[in-house]
């Protein structure tokens, strides 16, 4: 199959997703259970990576700023940038990617090959619409939470950085923090975080919803699909990045 | 009662099911059978509308399904039950929300009505003290029963089971067929099963449909299926010594 025939399935699944549900009370309890696997779950993950690389991101820059006519605070504020920017909602969506997106492939793909999905037809269900369209409101809803926690640990992080390595002073960092604060990169981090969690939901179900064969076929799919949503992830990024920045 | 007209299928130049008729009545068993690759899944799948025929028709109490308006199609889903292979059981779910679950979705009873209905029909299949059990913790018999519950919650007009015996011991595959058996004659469901065991040909094959390479090639009931002559169901049904004495001395004796 090639890839103008995948982009068109892709499209045509997404007006499936994209129904109304048939029970409201099914889909109202689907999309708490997503929140918990595909959010919750992550908390863990993205506060660790988080918190860490704000504390290198931070060191790094301390490091390559050797010019006494530099100064110091602009580690902070270097640091806040560079997380609100790109670190938070384009790192953190990449970890997301391989970490929810296999599950979601390969939990997808497991109902597809023992029959599960099979079942749901029989019975009248809109299988996508039953599967997919949780997990899409899901991380919608939850991952702009995550880009949240994941900016404020970042930045908490290069202050402990700084504090624990001595490279720059604590008062210097925050001062950098607090500078010229811009919203609008916000608003850009938020709107990049939103159409990659979209991406994030649905290039994985997709993977695993048209798998075929058995358990190594799911398995591939799930590589496959982590592929795909990072490369798409890093083109949005680019196109993004041109149309709001630039 | 289910007609089949002149059903064709196939996938791209392989043709699957070559011009099947037949039907299945009310409280009635029939038995889909034949080897492997002879169609008899797709024909399964084809009834229970997975897959759409080429050419032909399949109605269901005079309603030719591909006919369905959208609200008589959700109407006739909820008329079906389904017995998948490997029990198809949501792994997510304990026993009491996979029976649950299709009250959940196409009924608006309370809590405690579906939760009733639950337990009487995990009753009616012996398994009463599973519900909060995960189907991954049951025996492969007991996840069949499970999904012949599911499968008959919604108290359903027509039964479908694909290979219902398939990876069960003797016992447990008299005992599923048993099962089947009894759920058809009580409701009067019109029970349509594809199996390869033939014991259950023996034991509750009230109709039996032998299929070759997509076409009907015999049609006949259990008792007419010891006396036949039709070359292709005598080497596929007494293809082992046991069953071909078993014939001998059926025939010595009538």
């Amino acid at each position: 199959m090639n890839y103008i025939e995948h982009i068109g399935k892709y499209f045509i699944m997404l007006r499936q997703v994209f129904k109304k549900p048939q029970r409201g009370r099914v889909f109202y309890e689907a999309i708490v259970r997503e929140i918990d696997e595909l959010g919750l779950k992550s908390l863990g993950i993205i506060m660790f990576i988080s918190f860490f690389i704000g504390g290198v991101i931070a060191l790094q820059t301390a490091l390559n700023i050797n010019s006494p006519f530099i100064p110091k605070y602009l580690i902070g504020f270097a640091t806040k940038r560079s997380i609100i920017l790109e670190f938070a909602p384009t790192f953190c969506s990449i970890i997301l990617a391989g970490k929810v997106g296999s599950y979601i492939t390969s939990s997808i793909g497991a109902m597809r090959v023992t029959e599960q999905i099979d079942a749901l037809e029989v019975m009248g269900i809109n299988s996508l619409n039953h599967l997919v369209l949780p997990k899409v409101i899901a991380t919608l809803f939850f991952y702009p939470f995550l880009l949240i926690l994941a900016i404020f640990l970042g930045i908490l992080g290069g202050y402990f950085a700084g504090f624990v390595s001595g490279m720059f002073s604590s008062v210097d960092y925050i001062y950098g923090v607090q500078l010229e604060f811009d919203g609008f990169l916000v608003f850009y981090a938020f709107v990049k975080t939103i159409i990659f969690a979209f991406l994030i939901a649905t290039v994985p179900s997709y993977h695993g919803y048209y798998v075929k064969g058995g358990s190594i076929a799911v398995g591939k799919a799930s590589t496959q699909s982590v592929v795909w949503t990072i490369i798409l992830i890093v083109i949005a990024n680019y196109i993004l990045t041109q149309l709001l920045l630039t | 009662m289910i007609e089949v007209k002149n059903l064709h299928k196939g996938f791209g130049d392989v043709k699957v099911l070559k011009g099947i008729t037949t039907s299945f009545h009310p409280g009635e068993t029939s038995l889909i059978i034949g080897q492997s690759g002879s169609g008899k899944t797709v024909f399964l799948k084809s009834l229970i509308g997975l897959h759409t025929p080429e050419e032909g028709t399949i109605s269901f109490d005079g309603r030719v399904n591909t006919e369905f308006t959208i609200e008589e199609q959700r109407q006739w889903r909820q008329e079906i039950g389904m017995v998948f292979q490997g029990s198809a059981l949501f792994d997510s779910q304990t026993v009491e929300e996979n029976v649950m679950f299709p009250l959940k979705m196409f009924t608006k009873q309370s809590e405690k009505e579906m939760l009733e209905r639950v337990n009487v029909v995990l009753k009616r299949v012996n398994l009463e003290n599973s519900n909060k059990k995960f189907p991954a913790e049951l025996s492969g018999g007991m996840q069949k029963r499970v999904a012949i519950a599911r499968a008959i919650v919604m108290n359903p007009k027509y039964l479908f089971c694909d290979e219902p015996n398939s990876g069960l011991d003797p016992n447990t595959a008299i005992v599923i067929d048993n099962l089947i058996q009894e759920i058809t004659d009580e409701y009067q469901i019109t029970t349509v099963i594809n199996t390869h065991d033939m014991n259950s040909v023996m034991e509750i094959g009230e109709k039996i449909i032998f299929l070759k390479d997509g076409k009907k090639a015999w049609e006949g009931t259990n008792e007419e299926i010891f006396k036949t002559d039709n070359e292709a169901v005598v080497k596929f049904v007494y293809s082992s010594n046991l069953f071909k004495k078993v014939r001998e001395a059926y025939l010595n004796e009538n």
